[in-house]
């Protein structure tokens, strides 16, 4: 009887989970361990054999001063895309949530600009920034943007802030709107007969009571911007010069182009510490702010 | 009174205003899409006279169009689905057995959604080139199966957590077996769930550029980012046509999402607070 209930659990279990197991297994787990392997060997394409030299790899990253130069780079990105996208979709969640006509078709326009890839983005942006601006600042004499944005070095990364922005903006919106749609009326009503002015309302109960959602978005534009490759490949393409690289760009570059899959294998674990540490740093920062209403 | 209406009728007035210039970008590459690439450098504001639709024969001949759009809506559809039916699976497993290896797997895919793709591309690359497997649509569907499971489990996980098991009970005294319970009861009741998940895995998997970047290979297997990648590496001033094929590459998200705008705008507020 005990023995005939274990054949059909076991059964039952991979009938149910055998297939993800497997999937989630070969895909994920599997390479998951190799890479942690592969940070540990001396491995490029053309040698092919992989010999073990401990922890090289990383001390090699850790000298590598281009790694840190993008690094940097990224870390500012991320800064800026993060403040940027934030205070957008927070200006575009209050105008939305204010009573307007036409809310739904609003958010619906505000919107798309997620759905689409960042490569078909970044081409877009691509040819606004490289024509169109260029064109619209010698006819009208806007010295900021009669050269394309994209062959300087700090244009072309502020180029990169306001893509992603633009993308995430839309994204956040939506979050904020369910957080602000979440404060209950009778308190601002109360603070408004008390005599506050809008923004007094806005800046200690709206975006106090708010602040689980400021808390998911800064999260979620800090992640994903850590990892912007597509919009990186299409918009600037890493230049002028290499200047422009974003930290997955560098990574693709030097495991997929350099062959050097050792060393290309140790920086993707140094940014995944690094954003991880900094995403639950801010998250746990931002909490602390967490009041009940 | 007067002045209050008047200061919200100019208020919608702007709100709307921020629209058209949010979307400005699209709307400028649409404009220009319908001209010569002489005249877009000439003057990229200005409308298009004549409205030139040659941009389009011709970018949809050049990025072979028609191809990526099969290999995406394939790749798309068959990953979605895999991932719908075996995750729910696993998760309504998970629930139902509070056996302790499922609590250890439970927990080893919610840590795996913490760790970035850009971890495992590397390895992931090398065993699947060694092994022969690269280039192949089917690898590809594959991994997306075993990178979108853990989501998958987690999200029916939780659901399923919240349905009485009177429903289940009652039917296997009726003599049905597990499986068919679970396909017959439990599955149906998935709905919401199944929704949600289905877009926010459509969304990833149809825009997806760097993990088919490292997979398919040949151009006969290319998705339509992979396409629009190597029309623009191809034609990289030829604007027009260049245009037209960004256009014509969102379109079919664009109509997947006038059609199920809500269940888009309901799957991403819940994915992202999950």
């Amino acid at each position: 009887m005990k023995r005939k209930t274990i054949w059909r659990n076991t059964g039952l279990f991979f009938l149910f989970a055998g297939p993800s197991l497997f999937a989630f297994t070969v895909v994920f787990l599997i390479p998951f361990l190799v890479g942690f392997y592969l940070t540990l060997t001396k491995w490029d394409v053309i040698r092919n054999d992989g010999s073990f030299v401990g922890f090289v790899n990383y001390a090699e990253v850790f000298r590598d001063k281009a790694f840190w130069t993008q690094l940097w780079f990224t870390i500012r990105y991320v800064f800026f895309t993060v403040i940027v996208s934030n205070l957008l979709a927070i200006a575009i969640a209050l105008a939305l949530t204010s009573g307007i006509k036409g809310e739904r078709w609003l958010r619906a326009g505000y919107f798309t600009p997620n759905l689409i890839g960042g490569i078909v983005l970044g081409y877009l942006w691509q040819s606004l920034f490289s024509r169109v601006l260029p064109y619209l600042g010698e006819k009208y004499g806007w010295p900021l943007f009669q050269t394309s944005w994209l062959t300087n070095t700090d244009k072309a990364f502020w180029a990169l802030v306001i893509a992603t922005s633009w993308q995430f903006a839309g994204y956040l919106m939506i979050i904020y709107i369910a957080g602000f749609t979440g404060v209950p009326k009778d308190i601002v009503e109360a603070a408004k007969i008390d005599g506050a002015g809008n923004f007094a309302v806005l800046r200690k109960i709206v975006l106090r009571l708010a602040v689980p959602a400021i808390v998911v978005c800064v999260f979620l534009s800090l992640s994903r911007s850590f990892l912007t490759y597509d919009l990186n490949l299409s918009l600037t393409k890493g230049g002028p010069f290499h200047s422009t690289e974003l930290a997955t760009y560098y990574i693709v570059q030097m495991a997929f182009q350099s062959n050097q899959y050792g060393i290309g294998q140790a920086e993707a674990i140094v940014l995944f510490v690094v954003v991880a540490v900094i995403a639950l740093t801010q998250s746990y920062l931002l909490k602390k702010l967490e009041v009940e209403s | 009174m007067r002045a209050r209406r008047l200061n919200h009728l100019l208020k919608n007035a702007l709100i709307y205003a921020g629209l058209v210039v949010f979307l400005s970008p699209f709307l400028i590459v649409i404009l220009n899409s319908f001209k010569k690439t002489q005249y877009f450098i000439e003057n990229p504001i200005a409308w298009p006279d004549p409205f030139r639709f040659a941009n389009y024969a011709d970018a949809f001949q050049k990025m072979n169009f028609m191809r990526g759009f099969a290999n995406t809506l394939l790749i798309t559809a068959l990953s979605v689905l895999v991932i719908l039916l075996f995750s729910s699976m696993t998760g309504y497993l998970f629930v139902r057995f509070k056996w302790k290896i499922n609590r250890v797997l439970f927990f080893v895919m919610l840590a795996a959604m913490t760790v970035p793709f850009q971890v495992i591309m590397i390895p992931l690359v090398m065993v699947y080139g060694n092994l022969g497997l690269l280039d192949s649509k089917t690898t590809l569907i594959f991994m997306y199966m075993g990178f979108g499971v853990p989501l998958g489990v987690f999200m029916f996980h939780g659901f399923i957590k919240g349905i009485s098991y009177e429903l289940e009970e009652s039917s296997f005294i009726d003599g049905c077996s597990r499986i068919r319970t679970f396909f017959q009861i439990v599955l149906p009741l998935l709905r919401p769930v199944v929704v949600t998940l289905a877009v926010l895995d459509v969304l990833w998997v149809w825009n997806d550029y760097l993990l088919p970047s490292l997979v398919l290979l040949s151009p006969a297997n290319r998705t339509l980012p992979l396409s629009i990648y190597a029309f623009f590496s191809t034609y990289s001033v030829d604007y027009g046509p260049l245009m037209a094929g960004l256009i014509m590459t969102i379109i079919p998200i664009l109509v997947f999402y006038l059609i199920l705008q809500d269940h888009v705008i309901k799957g991403i507020t819940e994915g992202a607070l999950k």
